[in-house]
């Protein structure tokens, strides 16, 4: 990855960020928290990763990505929207009355959203199914699916990942946003899925563990689940809930919280000073 | 009546499956290891690279065939009712019925005729549950014949449909050919005293009960509903107005089925008095089908008596 490449990806993740603490100030609630672990991973999948074509959001061929852990929607929202699929000034209309912007995704209203998710541990057996449908449908296509830790406590994830290995879904990459947080306190705590690295290598994944902060290990991890045939791919990536602002970060109260007035004037100075950095760089 | 030919209409789908899919590509099949009493191993026979073992995973399954259908195919996933209403009913609801998923639910061993398992697998509720979600259709064809008519239109409307097939051999009285069409009621017999509404095997029940109320003097209408929902309104309607009484008949709770469906429409459309015939309220057990649909009052000899009572 060039350097160029990598400030790209910086600066966009600044700006996802930004949609993210705006949209759910704007909405009064959502979930910033897991929308900003995952803020990078966002960024790459859909400005470096994923064959997609925002004028043709329904394109039959492109690759796929289910959010599995529908709440932080803020998140792929504000991706969606960097990336085209809609304007960024609708991102303010989040949860509001007559949005496309539901709460949690809805796959009918929102261009660019693949399955409606929210409920946890669906998305990626719905994910499974399209990546073995691809398979039939001779589609040389790649399914993308996002977790959350505290979401793999939920069996059917396991019953998935067990589908997905008996069909032998190579075309399936499933990843795991491991900010160590749920919200009601620090995963090991509440219900621990540790150790999930083993646990997903037991359920005969390749399986990648990466610094979620860090372009170049997911370019990395991404390169070599594309490469892997006959089992399904996973990568567990080790985040920072609320990652970007500094009084959200490490904070299992920030789930599903919005910033009020002032918080959000103080997020956004700081997301505008992250990006002032990557544009210097 | 003249003794009939019977088949469970769990066979009628196997069969119809099979033939849909030599009709259609994009019909892919999904189980949760009871391909051999869903009878999706008929289709898996003639389509093996067509059909999907989930394994004793029913939310899971469920899900794939959402995830299936986003991509455009047209996934027909089985299990038994319990299961597929029951177990999976979030399943159903969010990834399938709030993105209104081209996902066709075959559930099989509905109702207490799925005999000698017993109350867990006797499922009496999945009509309450399914038809409780926006913008399902919900089935439970009546015999063979209707059956295979049934997978066909399931298969050629656009969205969520569960139907509701039996274990149960049961008698083949509908035409070959006959017509149907999601969200249209059959008559099967005209009458003016009383109209009896059923569904499913009860519905053979309703007509038998028809022929010996005539020998008492009641002239019973007989409905066949295998549509629950959306229900066929202005049939139900015209019937209750015609005839002044309405009788349900369901192998399903009295709560939330076919009765409460009628009920509900009738009181707001047309207020008539109602009786419903159904489990009320109460588990199943262990013992043969016939013996429990006896017992449970789900036969033409209790339909008569409710009428006779009815009509005094």
């Amino acid at each position: 990855m060039t350097a160029n490449e990598k400030k790209e990806l910086g600066i966009l993740a600044c700006k996802v960020r930004m949609g993210v603490v705006t949209a759910t100030h704007a909405a009064k609630s959502g979930h910033p928290g897991g929308s900003l672990s995952a803020a990078d991973l966002f960024t790459y999948l859909y400005f470096k990763e994923m064959n997609i074509d925002p004028a043709n959001p329904a394109w039959a061929d492109r690759d796929r990505f289910v959010l599995s852990k529908g709440h932080t929607a803020p998140g792929l929202y504000a991706v969606l929207a960097l990336r085209g699929f809609f304007p960024v000034e609708e991102l303010t209309t989040l949860r509001h009355i007559g949005s496309r912007l539901q709460g949690h995704p809805n796959m009918n209203e929102t261009p660019g959203v693949d399955m409606s998710t929210g409920s946890l541990g669906q998305g990626v057996s719905c994910a499974a199914g399209m990546a073995l449908s691809a398979r039939y449908q001779k589609k040389d296509l790649r399914v993308y699916t996002l977790l959350g830790d505290g979401e793999i406590e939920e069996g059917q994830v396991w019953e998935a990942l067990m589908f997905a290995h008996q069909h032998k879904l190579d075309n399936l990459c499933v990843i795991v946003d491991n900010n160590g947080l749920q919200i009601d306190g620090r995963i090991e705590d509440v219900m621990s899925p540790y150790p999930i690295v083993d646990k997903l290598a037991a359920f005969g994944f390749e399986v990648t563990e990466i610094d979620g902060s860090d372009f170049e290990q997911m370019e990395a991890a991404f390169a070599k689940a594309r490469q892997t045939k006959g089992v399904p791919s996973a990568i567990v990536m080790k985040t920072t809930k609320g990652k970007g602002v500094s009084f959200m970060e490490g904070k299992a109260g920030w789930h599903g919280k919005a910033p009020n007035d002032e918080e959000y004037a103080i997020a956004m100075n700081e997301l505008n000073a992250a990006l002032a950095e990557w544009e210097a760089k | 009546m003249a003794e009939l030919k019977k088949i469970a209409t769990r066979d009628s789908y196997g069969n119809a499956l099979a033939e849909l899919g030599r009709e259609h590509e994009d019909v892919i099949v999904f189980d949760a290891d009871l391909s051999g009493a869903t009878k999706t191993s008929v289709f898996k026979k003639a389509f093996p690279d067509r059909h999907f073992n989930c394994g004793i995973a029913e939310g899971n399954m469920l899900a794939v065939a959402a995830g299936a259908a986003a991509m455009g195919l047209v996934p027909f996933a089985s299990t038994f009712a319990m299961f597929a209403a029951g177990r999976a009913f979030e399943q159903v609801r969010n990834s399938i019925g709030y993105p209104h998923l081209n996902v066709k639910i075959g559930a099989t061993h509905g109702g207490i005729s799925v005999g000698e398992d017993g109350a867990s697998h006797q499922c009496c509720e999945d009509f309450a549950t399914m038809r409780s979600i926006p913008g399902m259709v919900v089935l439970c064809p009546s015999d063979d014949i209707e059956a295979k008519a049934a997978v066909k239109a399931a298969y050629e409307h656009k969205g969520p449909v569960y139907m509701r097939f039996g274990r149960l051999a049961v008698p083949v009285f509908h035409e070959e050919g006959m017509a149907f069409e999601i969200g249209k009621g059959e008559v099967l017999r005209d009458g003016r005293d009383v109209a009896i509404l059923a569904t499913g095997l009860m519905s053979y029940e309703a007509l038998k009960a028809a022929e010996a109320l005539k020998e008492k003097g009641i002239d019973a209408r007989v409905i066949n509903l295998c549509t629950i929902k959306p229900l066929d309104e202005e049939l139900v309607l015209r019937a209750a107005a015609e005839c002044g009484k309405v009788i349900t008949c369901e192998e399903h709770s009295v709560i939330g089925g076919l009765g409460e469906a009628v009920c509900a429409l009738l009181s707001e459309k047309c207020p008539t008095p109602v009786r419903r015939i159904g489990v009320n309220d109460e588990f199943g057990h262990s013992g043969p089908a016939g013996a429990l649909l006896e017992q449970f009052g789900l036969c033409a000899a209790h339909i008569v008596e409710v009428a006779e009572d009815f009509c005094k």
